[in-house]
């Protein structure tokens, strides 16, 4: 890679970059997209543990590297314990480097669940961000326990007998909440500076914090590349995907929704849920399923706002102060 | 002056002389009590480090790994099913060439399930790119820990110390502990030259494509096997401190006479058969010989500490089923290269706990007379109680 003095403009580049250009992630990712929103907020003084998965893949073909932060790759599912050590090491020097851990959903939901839940318990102070693209989009689009129900994956494919994923997404900040953690938060890329405000409140926190980010993936959700913002953003304003924080177990605020969109605004962008517009009963019946969940959603997190949409500038994404959970 | 400790309680206290700056662990039997013992350190204010009790072994091996990354000094030890659970981290830890020392205290694996000690554990991961030693004693448990990490720490690879449980973790025995000031003088502070820092920031554990993955399989290759010199000075160095040797590479336990027979044990069984030659004084005193390094492979030092014998019996604690033996097939590969190799038997004994009794050594030495050369049994079979077909 070139050496960062032979790029005089980014001497003059106004944000700090963790995670730099030149990698090798698809057109309109996602995920590259949400890693690179966090680091830039999280700033220069951090550690990272890596899972496996496509971010690990596609920032770090040796012998290059998108990183301009310490980095550490280890296995599939253990960047939570990873970085538990990295800062009872920090702890043990004396320094107060913020540790963080980078995870997909096949990573977090999934395999990576008895880490997580460990490190949560233990109160190490590391903020975990899970990039939640809702499959394995590293080993070519099977289902994990945050793909979505009746989404069409590799392995959850329709057919005669099945409309896609039979499950439901697993409620994954339910769990995270109730490890009664200081901070857990959702957050997706359609909301960038929503996103950063979370990261910089997750940086000052002590102990452990969680951030879920919506991290559409054209490939594998079967959406146009250029569309990856919106689509992000239908998730969000459906109710699919609720932009909530969470304070020690308990909604302490959430992104109201004024004019919530129908489902199916966000379901028809996408291939994965093709499938749903056949005009079948079974078809008809999971369409009512999700916008049933999306109601459900808006529901318990009172998503309903007063307030006009939140625009997405610093201090305009009024959020609602929420009381606790009552589903 | 020697003190009375049981082994754990005295493997914990080399660890805290050793100063590490976290250890992380999840209770397995028989290795709970290096864990206790070095909890209870802590909780005195003996030991300043951070003690992280994790919720699996899977994650104990994890932490250790982000703290020896991140720059601290790091410890865990586990036994069986710990290791295995442990062992996708062990070969992650070893290739991304991470210094950390873990003591395995040997234990069977199931099923059937069992608590007692054998050599399955350690030797289900012997190709994941660790040092592997075996300890004799508790005196050497402590020696060999504190040699660990000034050897890992040099290579930048990582150490397991064996010792056998219950045998040698749950048993008293009068202990030199060294001071200090002696452990401070041989193992310097850590220093991690690829250590996590903000200020010098890298990527580690990066994707590495056909074109160089088997650069990096032989460089670690090359850096185990350069390590057999290293093992030997770190335990000739600690010797010029503290006046004991805890065995190098290959051991001669005690020179035979006659006969040309030797023993060749792994582990604390070593012990039994030297008190046992002392007893049959009727029997040809045999060569014992102990292989403290198991990995990387000391074929050297084992050809040297062959020479002259006509046979030579393996004993071995664990097997690979169906193909026989583990440590033997190694020796007699080994042996092979020797001018008038000798003639290499090969036999399991102490599978799951079974005692190795001193009686068993006339039996090897009858192995040894044998008319053939005997390629693989568990000599302490016992047929009477299995079905006629399988005996």
């Amino acid at each position: 890679m070139t050496e960062s003095s032979h790029h005089p403009l980014r001497d003059h580049q106004p944000r700090f970059q963790g995670l730099d250009s030149g990698h090798r992630a698809c057109q309109g990712c996602g995920e590259a997209l949400a890693a690179r929103l966090v680091t830039e907020a999280a700033g220069p003084d951090v550690i990272v543990s890596n899972a496996t998965g496509c971010l690990e893949v596609f920032s770090t073909p040796w012998p290059e590297t998108a990183w301009r932060i310490p980095w550490l790759h280890s296995l599939f599912e253990n960047a939570a314990s990873v970085a538990a050590g990295m800062e009872a090491a920090m702890r043990a020097q004396g320094r107060d480097t913020k540790v963080l851990a980078f995870a997909g959903d096949g990573g977090t939901f999934d395999i990576g669940m008895r880490g997580l839940s460990g490190m949560l318990e233990r109160g190490h102070d590391v903020l975990y961000v899970c990039f939640d693209n809702e499959a394995y989009m590293n080993t070519g689009v099977q289902r994990s326990s945050s793909t979505p129900h009746a989404a069409m994956t590799t392995t959850s494919p329709p057919g005669r007998e099945r409309m896609g994923k039979r499950h439901l997404k697993k409620d994954l900040l339910a769990i995270v909440a109730a490890h009664h953690i200081p901070y857990a938060a959702t957050a997706s890329v359609a909301y960038p500076s929503d996103l950063r405000k979370k990261v910089r409140r997750a940086m000052g926190v002590e102990g452990p914090s969680f951030l879920l980010v919506h991290s559409p993936c054209p490939l594998g959700w079967g959406h146009d590349s250029a569309l990856t913002v919106q689509v992000a953003r239908l998730a969000v304003q459906t109710g699919l995907f609720p932009l909530v924080e969470m304070e020690r177990g308990s909604v302490a605020s959430v992104m109201p929704i004024r004019r919530p969109c129908p489902v199916t605004d966000y379901l028809k962008l996408q291939r994965r849920f093709r499938h749903l517009f056949a005009d079948h009963p079974r078809a008809r019946e999971e369409l009512e399923h999700l916008q049933a969940l999306a109601d459900h959603n808006i529901e318990v997190y009172r998503l309903a706002g007063e307030e006009p949409d939140p625009l997405d500038t610093e201090g305009a994404d009024t959020v609602r102060r929420g009381g606790m959970r009552y589903a | 002056m020697p003190q009375a400790l049981e082994g754990s309680q005295a493997i914990a206290r080399a660890v805290a002389l050793c100063r590490p700056g976290v250890v992380a662990a999840y209770p397995i039997t028989p290795q709970t009590h290096i864990v206790e013992n070095i909890s209870k350190l802590v909780a005195d204010g003996e030991l300043h480090c951070e003690l992280v009790s994790v919720e699996s072994e899977f994650s104990a091996a994890s932490v250790v790994l982000g703290a020896a990354a991140a720059g601290s000094r790091a410890y865990t030890a586990s036994a069986s099913q710990g290791i295995l659970l442990m062992s996708e981290v062990l070969y992650n830890i070893a290739g991304l060439r991470v210094p950390l020392v873990l003591t395995c205290a040997n234990r069977a694996v199931s099923a059937p399930l069992s608590i007692w000690n054998d050599h399955q554990d350690s030797m289900a991961v012997r190709d994941a790119g660790w040092i592997q030693l075996y300890c004799a004693d508790n005196q050497e448990a402590v020696d060999t820990t504190i040699q660990a990490y000034r050897i890992s720490e040099r290579l930048e690879l990582p150490v397991m110390v064996c010792v056998d449980g219950f045998t040698l973790t749950h048993t008293l025995e009068p202990i030199e502990l060294p001071t200090q000031a002696q452990v401070d003088g041989y193992l310097p502070p850590y220093r991690f030259s690829r250590a996590l820092d903000p200020m010098r920031p890298l990527s580690m554990g990066e994707l590495v494509s056909p074109a160089y993955f088997t650069e990096v399989r032989h460089t670690h290759h090359v850096a185990l096997r350069g390590a057999l010199p290293e093992i030997e000075a770190a335990d000739a160095d600690w010797a010029e401190v503290c006046g004991r040797h805890s065995g190098g590479l290959v051991e001669v336990v005690r020179e035979g006479e006659g006969g040309g027979i030797g023993i060749l044990s792994i582990g604390s069984v070593t012990g039994t058969f030297a008190d046992a030659a002392e007893q049959y004084t009727e029997l040809p005193a045999a060569r014992l010989i102990r292989l403290r390094c198991f990995r990387p492979f000391p074929d050297e030092a084992l050809r040297a500490a062959c020479a002259g014998l006509s046979d030579l019996v393996v004993v071995e604690r664990a097997l690979s089923p169906g193909a026989g033996g583990i440590v033997g097939t190694e020796v007699r590969a080994a042996l092979r290269e020797m001018d008038e190799p000798p003639r290499v038997h090969d036999v399991a004994v102490g599978l799951g706990g079974r005692d190795v009794p001193l009686e068993l050594y006339p039996r090897l030495i009858e192995v040894a007379r044998g008319e053939q050369e005997t390629r693989f049994s568990i000599l302490d079979l016992e047929p009477d109680k299995l079905p006629e077909e399988v005996r």
